[in-house]
């Protein structure tokens, strides 16, 4: 029973750097721009926040506070990397997957970059108190860093904002015929710009979650994160819940695996745990496309 | 309706002229639209009636001219302005998003909310008061995408309403529905009009359109030629206005047809748009067989079934008697089929390829030897003597594809598939964009390749063109073949009415 | 001579757009090497002073370049049917081990004519296998091979990985046993002296063979015009009677086998055994390539040399710049292009992917 909230609990913790960048592509693709470029926001929020927590706690912060306003700047700092993707693919109507290969390329090297400069690593930085103590036991575990609590509503809020708000219908509307939202009279480029926007936010706000859970930025934390999101967007049929539902299921696995691990069980191998996302993800792609459908007008994203 | 109200007509277009490179799309074109009136433009392909629509709606703005409706003038606001004004377009092709409900279609763009979030209340009363009005249900919660077509126009027509529309236009609105259907439309335009409102009709369908008008303004070639009051309308005298006087042009050489080489038994084609419902036909070698009709009424199903690029729900196509329904098209390129698309850039051509390559695209080119490999030096022969035989200019044959002009893109395609000696030739608006000198030219070579025993289908909505070269007509219309007439002694008034669905096989 | 001087006169106004493109990313790097305080004319000055001025730097330059030219190759020959071969990186990884395995299977008796080329085709058998997984998807599934291609490297990677540690790594490292002398790629410095100490070797030879290859399967064949036909339009294509998603597939499964045979340079020509996690990007440098050279396959020899040359030259201003900012820069040429070339993202052709 113990053992069995604890593995809810590390779930949790493990799927909201997930979910929060899966949210984050959502709010990109479902108003037709496509977004392989979280794996690159993951890392721009992640490496801001403990830059900005480092400095401010250097400066005689708390821990909570410095943390608080390294997730701000991480939001911020996605914003602002992700209005690159926007310009590229919406003002000047390049091809959005090529932007997006060319970000995650951007942030993997300037975060390096960065980091060199700023810790003197080229591995990992300082570490930064962040927020609670310790990780044990399962408040702890639920209460890592605030940003749990965040991933829960941004998904609520996703739905909600999909369903029941004017912005949500009219995202819906243009990532599926642009051409009749434009002679209803919207503003196509402006919406789709606010959907990548949301896109950097939302995802750096993972990256923030993962920085913190660390205590630290390490080059390439993302490690693959950022894709698997994409590959829960797709696996959950291009909506909020289903790829918060998908993230979860990846993150179930991960954990579980940790916990056999642990245990000092041989039985399945970590590698082959850690294809099973993917590869469930294929077969659902393949057996489900027809139903899978992506937004009808995702790929055709320049700005008439 | 008061007096002085009535006074004020619904829509005024004053002197449109409005002009698309060479083409003349409306040529001074005038029209008065009382109110609580159904109003219709009547006309083929090419003769303005879908431009005068969208200048009348903003979409397109006019070289020259003024739009007034009800009394102000629409500027240059667009469609938002025009709708302020009221009055709203109904799309030939719906503009509605298919995953979305029928009352987040209507209120597209102007939600009602609360707050942050959407009023679902006032946008399904929406839908729900003016369906009523209409004389329709219409659930505010249905899929936009799981409606039927004539459903989905009714979404279009809430829509129009919803938003202030009180004149209503409506691009060829029963081009894809049933009779039953259109039965129902008719009843809503009429509902419409009885609270005062105005609908203006742009159609090709005569026969429906007669019965619905009050007034009809027929067009042709971007000018307005008659306007009648319905009761006085003769049928006939308006098909024979709308496809103009056409005598069979003198040049005219009739074929001298064989065995029947092409054969299609009762096709059908999926699809909603531009599917066969059951045509039968046949095409001897020797002989060209004109596809006339207007634009949508199953000629691209036609097309597509023949060549192979579509397969068929129901009925054969034959070759020499052979049902090639399990031959792809490049099975029937290589048993001798020839295929002129109707859009040049797309497919006949591929227009960053070079005028040489594009020569390469009609099956299993005789340049590449059995190892695959391109001889060049052969490919240039051929290329040189293609372009001097069509005259294609300029005569480079490294110059990609588009940079050539309309016509010689189509003299292009013709070297391309004609210097196969066909045993069939598809053509699909063989000499659309293209000028009087080069489309006699291509009309020479088409009738060259007739001679040469090929069996031709040539589908086009230019009359003119049909009558020249076709030696037996079949008139498309809903997918059905309305009829089929020997050219010779072809009466340009029998056609007009075919084409416009007055008389049904 | 004057068609050669036609031809040179194309070539360059066809450079000129990407070459401007590189100039703007250049700029734009030196922006942040300017607020740091740095020379940044200085910087590069220095970068391609010892890339291309030194014979061991060169070499390394070379080096680079070879495996980047392989990698470019595969997503350029993709490209030309319209696809993203995202996963080459996936590919190269199974090539690599899959080259490793083969060679190490032959055993060191056998001689190099059959275990060098040997091992060179079971990589890029390998790299057409795994490819042909998306291929297929993307031809008769309708699944965008971008999402398949992503999924499927993690696949690869975790693949590679798992059958490296279980069966054939040597204690306590994470590669597998070297592979016997008659497999291995012999160095060029013995054959060009001033190459001395580089690590450049025979595959660049094998790869420049391979482009010219390619090049002239795609201009020269039917094959190569039917593929080029069906990547600029689908219904012309299909209007002709090409077999559009066959091509697809083939396409897809050619570039897999480019793509497993690029491991050669690392694991025949270098290291002389399969590691993990050896790619190190060069998958997804190998896309900056093919755009930056529009997917000409003789095109792609300066953009890989580009590409090469400031993956060198991260070491070399190492001292005074962190080396990631090569992979800035690379990022910033990537992101240049593609915009400079939007709407002409493919070889030449403007139609949006």
């Amino acid at each position: 029973m113990d053992a069995g909230l604890l593995l809810f609990a590390a779930t949790l913790r493990i799927a909201v750097p997930y979910v929060l960048a899966a949210l984050g592509g959502w709010a990109s693709e479902r108003g037709g721009v496509v977004q392989i470029g979280l794996e690159g926001l993951l890392l721009v929020g992640a490496f801001t926040c403990v830059w900005v927590a480092h400095a401010a706690e250097g400066a005689g912060w708390s821990g909570g506070a410095a943390a608080s306003l390294g997730i701000a700047a991480a939001a911020v700092a996605g914003a602002v990397f992700a209005s690159i993707h926007a310009l590229v693919c919406i003002r000047f109507g390049a091809d959005a997957i090529v932007s997006g290969i060319a970000l995650n390329l951007l942030a993997a090297g300037a975060t390096k970059f960065l980091l060199t400069l700023a810790f003197g690593s080229a591995a990992n930085s300082s570490r930064i108190a962040g927020t609670s103590a310790s990780g044990e036991g399962f408040s702890g575990a639920l209460l890592a860093t605030p940003l749990v609590l965040v991933a829960v509503i941004a998904v609520l809020a996703c739905d909600l904002a999909a369903r029941r708000t004017p912005f949500g219908v009219r995202l819906h509307a243009v990532g599926e015929h642009p051409e009749a939202a434009a002679a209803a009279g919207i503003a196509v480029a402006r919406v789709r710009t606010a959907g990548v926007l949301l896109s950097g936010v939302l995802a750096a706000l993972g990256g923030a979650h993962l920085a913190l859970d660390q205590h630290q930025f390490t080059a390439g934390m993302a490690s693959g994160r950022g894709f698997i999101a994409v590959a829960a967007l797709v696996f959950g049929r291009w909506t909020p819940r289903g790829a918060a539902g998908a993230c979860v299921l990846f993150a179930a696995a991960e954990a579980l695996q940790i916990h056999l691990q642990a245990h000092a069980s041989r039985a399945i191998p970590t590698q082959l745990v850690q294809m099973l996302p993917y590869v469930v993800t294929l077969i659902a792609l393949v057996g489900v496309v027809g139903r899978a459908r992506p937004p009808a007008a995702l790929g055709r994203n320049a700005a008439t | 309706m008061s007096a002085a109200e009535a006074d004020i007509e619904a829509l005024v277009l004053h002197d449109i002229t409005k002009r698309y490179a060479a083409v003349v799309a409306n040529d001074r074109v005038s029209l008065r639209v009382r109110r609580g009136t159904i109003h219709a433009l009547v006309g083929e392909n090419g003769a303005g009636k879908s431009t005068l629509a969208h200048v009348a709606y903003g979409l397109v703005l006019a070289d020259s001219g003024t739009v007034t409706i009800e009394g102000r003038a629409l500027g240059r606001g667009g469609p938002r302005a025009a709708l302020g004004l009221g009055l709203g377009l109904v799309h030939q092709h719906f503009m509605l998003v298919p995953t979305l409900t029928v009352a987040e279609n209507v209120s597209l763009g102007y939600e009602p909310h609360r707050g942050a979030w959407l009023d679902r209340a006032v946008m399904a009363a929406r839908v729900r008061d003016a369906a009523h009005t209409l004389g329709f249900e219409l659930d505010p919660d249905a899929r936009a995408g799981d409606l039927s077509v004539g459903e989905q126009q009714r979404v279009e027509i809430v829509r129009a309403l919803a938003r202030g529309a009180r004149t209503l236009v409506l691009d060829e609105p029963t081009a894809v529905l049933t009779a039953q259907e259109v039965d129902d439309l008719f009843r809503v335009l009429r509902a419409w009009v009885a609270r005062g409102h105005a609908v203006v009709l742009v159609s090709h369908r005569l026969s429906e359109v007669r019965a619905l008008a009050d007034t009809i303004t027929v067009m042709r070639a971007g000018r307005v030629v008659a306007e009648r009051a319905a009761g006085q309308a003769d049928a006939a005298e308006l098909a024979e206005l709308i496809v103009g006087r056409r005598m069979a042009a003198l040049e005219r050489r009739p074929g001298k047809p064989g065995a029947v080489a092409l054969a299609l038994e009762d096709v059908h084609t999926a699809g909603e748009r531009d599917a066969l419902r059951g045509v039968s036909l046949t095409v001897r070698a020797g002989e060209i067989v004109g596809v006339a009709g207007v634009l949508g009424n199953g000629q691209q199903g036609l097309v597509r079934a023949v060549v192979g690029l579509e397969s068929t729900v129901q009925g054969a196509v034959r070759f020499d008697g052979e049902d090639v329904a399990a031959l792809g098209v490049s099975a029937r390129r290589a048993r001798g089929l020839a295929y002129v698309p109707e859009d040049r850039l797309e497919e006949g051509l591929v227009p960053d390829l070079s005028l040489a390559e594009n020569l390469l695209l009609a099956g299993r080119a005789p340049e590449f030897d059995p190892w695959g490999r391109l001889d060049r030096a052969r490919l240039q022969v051929r290329a040189s003597a293609s372009l001097a035989e069509y005259d294609v200019r300029p005569r480079d044959a490294t110059l990609p594809a588009r940079a050539l002009s309309g016509g010689n893109q189509q003299r292009l395609i013709l070297a391309r598939e004609l210097g196969r000696m066909p045993r069939w030739l598809v053509l699909a608006q063989p000499t659309r964009g293209v000028d009087v000198g080069g489309a006699a030219f291509l009309h020479a070579r088409i009738l060259a390749a007739r001679d040469a025993g090929a069996a031709v289908l040539l589908v086009s909505a230019d009359l003119d063109e049909i009558l020249l070269l076709a030696d037996r007509i079949v008139v498309l219309y809903a997918g059905r073949v309305a009829d089929t007439l020997d050219a010779a002694g072809a009466d340009a008034r029998r056609l007009g009415v075919l084409m416009t669905g007055g008389a049904r096989t | 001579m004057n068609a050669v001087v036609h031809r040179v006169r194309r070539a360059a106004g066809a450079a000129a757009l990407p070459g401007v493109a590189v100039l703007a990313a250049l700029a734009a790097g030196a922006v942040p090497l300017a607020l740091l305080g740095h020379d940044p004319f200085a910087l590069y000055a220095r970068l391609f002073a010892d890339t291309f001025g030194s014979g061991y730097g060169f070499g390394q330059v070379l080096f680079k370049a070879t495996t980047l030219l392989g990698t470019g190759l595969a997503v350029a020959v993709a490209r030309h049917a319209g696809l993203f071969n995202i996963g080459v990186e996936g590919q190269m990884a199974l090539g690599g081990l899959a080259s490793a395995c083969a060679a190490l299977a032959l055993g060191p008796a056998c001689p190099a004519a059959i275990a060098m080329p040997a091992a060179l085709l079971a990589g890029a058998a390998a790299g057409a296998a795994w490819a042909a997984i998306p291929g297929w998807m993307r031809a008769w599934r309708g699944v965008h091979e971008v999402i398949a291609t992503i999924l499927l490297n993690f696949i690869a990677f975790a693949l590679a990985g798992f059958v490296l540690i279980r069966y054939l790594a040597d204690f306590e490292t994470l590669h597998t046993a070297a592979i016997p002398v008659a497999a291995r790629l012999p160095r060029l410095e013995s054959l060009v002296p001033a190459l001395r100490g580089a690590p450049v070797n025979l595959d660049l030879v094998i790869v420049l063979a391979l482009c010219v290859l390619a090049a002239f399967v795609l201009a020269r064949t039917r094959w190569g015009f039917e593929v080029r036909a069906v990547g600029m339009s689908e219904r012309a294509a299909a209007a002709a009677g090409i077999p559009v998603r066959r091509r697809m597939f083939e396409a897809m499964v050619v570039s897999g086998a480019l793509a497993g045979a690029a491991a050669a340079n690392f694991v025949q020509g270098y290291k002389h055994y399969f590691e993990d996690g050896f790619t190190a990007e060069a998958g997804f440098k190998g896309i900056a390539v093919a755009l930056l050279a529009r997917s000409h396959p003789i095109a792609l020899v300066p953009a890989a040399l580009l590409f090469g040359a400031l993956d060198r030259g991260a070491f070399v201003i190492g001292g005074d710049v962190p080396k990631e900012f090569v992979d800035v820069l690379q990022a910033l040429v990537l992101l240049s292009v593609v915009v400079a070339m939007r709407r002409r993202s493919r070889r030449v052709a403007p139609e949006a992917a």
